[in-house]
């Protein structure tokens, strides 16, 4: 990758994370840490890597993405109102009474969202229909999935794995979010669903791990998981939860809560120097 | 009558099948018309008969294994992109098992999944309790959006496969393991999704029954019509959306129902009709079903009797029902006297 794509992409991501904030703190509610912990990873796939039309949300031959930790809304429809799926405004109207933007993803409501999640587990089940689906149709579209490691302890996940890696949808990449910390706590105080590349291994699964804030890592395990064939792909992404807000980073207490004003304006400044700061590195490139 | 259903002069000679058959067989049947069909299971196709479609289509084929929540979010995913897929397994690992998947991954994006749950009611028999599912109506009925349809009989299942294909959204199909008359006539039999059949006219009461207890119903109206007692039968398929005109025709025009299904009398046809005739025109319902209780280990034909699921059991309740309207419309009567005296 080269640096200019890959200080544009730095700067598409911090505005990713201002609609994070700004969707969060107008909802006075919603999932902040387990959003900004998939910035990059959204970003890379929504502006590098999927085929998608905008202006043709269900075009048939389109790349698919299933958020299944729903949860984490606010980074996918900050990343769809920049693709331009809807207007930025709603991005203020999110969890508000009629708005398009609900709490979980809702592909009924939503223009770009390609599957209906937010209770945990079912939307890797959902991938896998929709890879096989594109076997049986002869398409050539890719799957991609985000999970979160806490979600992981989900028997769900481990029935879609199997079915994955026995159906052979080497059309499907999975990408797991360890960032490490599920509402109750520390995720390896919880349900101790490590280690996840071994039991993904086990299942039959090709295990690529990497740090899901590096974009050079991102865009390697996704051409790797396009020419490994015969199996599926997951993408052990090594995260910070609340990553890029400094006082909501490895926080259990930024899992699901909004900021106030306080904290509202703080992040924002941090954001501004983001966007600043990558605007000036692309700029010398 | 001369129109779909055979003649009483044939009932010696029915042929039986059970609708789980027919579910396969029906499948297999339309898939060269619905080429986007695609057929699920989680290794139950040798029971549920998905192995007739199998071995028809392998290809279209997809066993899941035993993992009926996947089987959901898979059968999902596919219905998300275009495809047609029924899913398919017990009715108690349907409903049961996986029911939030349903609610959440299919009920709520209204995708068009068709459940095909077999085994449903105590017809079940030997394998007891843990697989007799008399809870799967009032689960599916509480999902909004989802059409739920429970046929009679081997012609009305089949019809019923290629309604839920046509119905957009999801459907819950209901199929039993016991084999059963086929009192429909297939070439005259017509399947208007919504809508109930008036199986046998009368006036004296309506019996309202769905799946098995159809034919149980009409023959209890055949036996009180020794009697000169008069029931109609109404063969309710689809049990949401429920036919309320059918109904409430019937409340108005017999004073009483009577409805019979093989599921609990918690949240199933009965709840569903009282609910109709309550906010429409309100007349006594009786309600046989399972009482609120768990089975147990037996043959299918020994459940349905013990549990009063027969045709002489409905019956003795008619009879009993009847009393009771006899009895209210005395009272009323007897309270209408008051008030003619008190406005005096």
């Amino acid at each position: 990758m080269e640096q200019g794509k890959e200080a544009e992409l730095k700067t598409v991501s911090a505005q990713i994370r201002r609609g994070i904030i700004e969707g969060v703190f107008y909802a006075k509610s919603g999932h902040p840490g387990g959003s900004l912990s998939i910035v990059e990873l959204l970003t890379y796939l929504y502006f590098v890597e999927m085929s998608i039309d905008s202006e043709n949300p269900k075009w048939e031959q389109r790349d698919r993405f299933v958020l299944s930790k729903g949860h984490a809304a606010p980074a996918l429809y900050a990343v769809l109102a920049h693709k331009g799926f809807f207007s930025y405004k709603e991005i203020k109207c999110l969890r508000h009474n009629g708005a398009m933007l609900q709490g979980h993803p809702d592909m009924k409501k939503t223009p770009g969202v390609d599957m209906t999640t937010g209770s945990l587990g079912q939307g890797v089940s959902a991938a896998c229909g929709i890879a096989l689906a594109g076997k049986l149709q002869g398409e050539n579209y890719r799957v991609y999935t985000i999970v979160g490691d806490g979600e992981t302890e989900e028997g769900q996940v481990w029935e879609a794995a199997m079915f994955a890696a026995h159906k052979k949808l080497d059309n499907l990449c999975v990408f797991v979010d360890c960032n490490g910390l599920q509402i109750d706590g520390l995720v390896s105080e919880i349900g101790g669903p490590e280690p996840l590349d071994k039991k993904f291994e086990a299942f039959g699964f090709h295990v690529i791990t990497i740090d899901a804030h590096e974009f050079m890592q991102i865009e390697n395990a996704v051409n790797e998981a396009k020419c490994t064939k015969g199996v599926p792909t997951v993408v052990i992404a090594k995260s910070v939860k609340g990553k890029g807000i400094s006082f909501m980073e490895n926080q259990v207490g930024w899992h699901g809560k909004a900021p106030n004003q306080e904290q509202y304006e703080q992040a924002m400044r941090e954001i501004r120097t983001h966007e600043k700061l990558e605007k000036g590195m692309g700029g010398c490139v | 009558m001369k129109s779909w259903r055979k003649g009483w002069e044939d009932v010696c000679e029915l042929v039986k099948k059970a609708t789980r058959v027919s579910y396969g067989e029906g499948l297999r049947d339309l898939f060269p018309k619905y080429r986007n069909l695609v057929v699920l299971d989680a290794d139950l196709a040798e029971a549920t008969q998905t192995k007739i479609f199998k071995k028809a289509y392998p290809e279209r084929f997809i066993d899941c294994g035993i993992a009926e929540s996947n089987l959901m979010g898979v059968a999902a995913g596919l219905a998300a992109s275009g495809m047609i897929p029924f899913a398919s397994t017990f009715a108690m690992f349907a409903a049961g098992r996986a029911f939030e998947q349903i609610r959440n991954s299919i009920g709520y994006p209204q995708l068009p999944v068709k459940i095909g749950a077999t085994h449903a009611g105590i017809s079940v028999g030997e394998d007891g309790a843990t697989h007799q599912c008399n809870e799967d109506i009032a689960l599916m009925r509480s999902i909004p959006g989802m059409t739920i349809i429970s046929p009679a009989d081997d012609v009305e299942a089949k019809a019923a496969v290629e309604a839920a294909i046509l119905q957009e959204g999801p459907v819950y199909l209901r199929f039993s393991r016991l084999a059963s008359p086929v009192f429909n006539d297939s070439a005259t039999y017509r399947f208007n999704l919504g809508k109930g059949i008036c199986v046998r006219d009368g006036n004296d009461i309506t019996i309202v029954a769905t799946g098995l207890m159809v034919y149980e119903a009409i023959q209890a109206a055949d036996l009180l019509a020794r009697e000169k007692i008069y029931a109609r039968v109404i063969d309710i398929h689809t049990i949401k959306p429920l036919d309320a005109e059918i109904l409430v025709q019937a409340a108005e025009e017999t004073g009483i129902l009577l409805t019979v299904e093989e599921h609990s009398i918690i949240g199933g046809l009965g709840d569903a009709v009282c609910s109709t005739v309550c906010q429409n025109k309100p007349v006594p319902v009786v309600k046989i079903g399972i009482q609120d209780q768990f089975g147990h280990s037996g043959s299918a034909e020994e459940l349905l009797k013990e549990f009063g699921l027969c045709k002489d059991h409905i019956a003795d309740v008619a009879r009993k029902a009847l009393q009771k309207k006899t009895d209210d419309t005395r009272h009323e009567n007897r309270n209408l006297g008051c008030a003619a005296k008190a406005r005096k």
